[in-house]
């Protein structure tokens, strides 16, 4: 593992981490959507810098872009801010 | 009283697992079957891609089982949410901007998709990955042309010629040799396309499963918002 990689992987999940306890704690659920997104496209980056580019792929197209879309259309059905 | 003894039960359970965590030694490799697969995926199956090998070859069972999972899931949200009436989408078209980008780029993410599936024995990625970049295609298209739209007929077809051939080259296996999903056809040189015999064709018929699929998903989805 090179130099780079050893202080990019804590930064970036430090950042994860960071995404993750916005989108639990955001009352307004689109912005909650976006952290989760943000959570997807920073853990399909790990998972491509440990090595594993086959569950990279389908993070980065499941995790970003379906799940994201599923969640807003389901929000724009119901209501969009947490009571 | 609820917290105290949620707190107990968590901390013998934390106890135990520490105790059996530390009679692992740290960083050995231990794992007989992952040296197993590594050193007899190309010999055996003749796919480079170790992890295609397992998900296609060693443990061909378990992605038909997923596979019929997702099909589930989208005949379920179909069975839930589909409105024979279809209702009218809004005819506000997005940005001329991103109604370029994405015309530009959707047979780009359509051919990159059935790329990863199709070199799904050579480069990471697979049937899954591939069909389910195929969807993002169709969703950018969905998103910026409201007047997009997939036959559902035609998805509906694509799905279940998949699903069949998944299931044919199983069962052939099974009569010309001993198991489900057994490999009948050469193995070839390795890192060629045309090699580790039967496992392209599956992934091929599992990516165009996955993406007809996830592209219904998003179609009957996208459907019941005006």
């Amino acid at each position: 593992m090179s130099d780079a990689l050893v202080i990019l992987i804590p930064l970036l999940a430090v950042v994860l981490v960071a995404a993750a306890i916005y989108a639990v704690r955001q009352k307004d659920l689109l912005l909650a959507v976006i952290g989760t997104s943000i959570v997807s496209l920073i853990l399909s980056v790990l998972f491509f810098m440990l090595q594993a580019p086959d569950v990279a792929l389908t993070e980065a197209a499941i995790g970003v872009a379906l799940t994201t879309i599923i969640f807003i259309i389901t929000i724009k059905k119901t209501t969009r801010y947490e009571e | 009283m609820r917290k105290i003894i949620t707190f107990l039960f968590l901390a013998i359970l934390g106890y135990y697992m520490v105790n059996l965590m530390n009679q692992i030694p740290f960083g050995e490799d231990r794992m007989n079957v992952g040296r197993y697969y590594l050193e007899n995926t190309v010999s055996e199956t003749g796919s480079v891609n170790t992890v295609t090998s397992i998900v296609v070859s060693y443990r061909g069972f378990d992605t038909l089982g997923e596979v019929t999972v997702l099909f589930l899931a989208a005949t379920g949200l179909g069975a839930i949410l589909f409105d024979k009436r279809g209702k009218k989408r809004r005819k506000q078209h997005a940005s001329s901007l991103v109604r370029t980008t994405s015309k530009l780029l959707y047979p780009l993410i359509v051919l990159l998709g059935a790329y990863v599936f199709v070199h799904g024995h050579l480069t990471p990625g697979g049937g899954f990955q591939g069909g389910a970049i195929i969807a993002t295609g169709v969703l950018m298209m969905y998103m910026s042309y409201r007047k997009f739209e997939t036959n559902h007929k035609a998805l509906t077809i694509i799905e279940s010629v998949a699903g069949l051939t998944f299931i044919t080259l199983g069962m052939t296996g099974l009569i010309l040799g001993q198991t489900f999903l057994e490999n009948f056809l050469p193995l070839g040189t390795p890192n060629t396309l045309l090699s580790a015999g039967i496992i392209p064709i599956i992934y091929s018929a599992v990516g165009f499963k996955v993406g007809a699929e996830l592209t219904g998903v998003l179609d009957t989805l996208l459907k019941t918002i005006r």
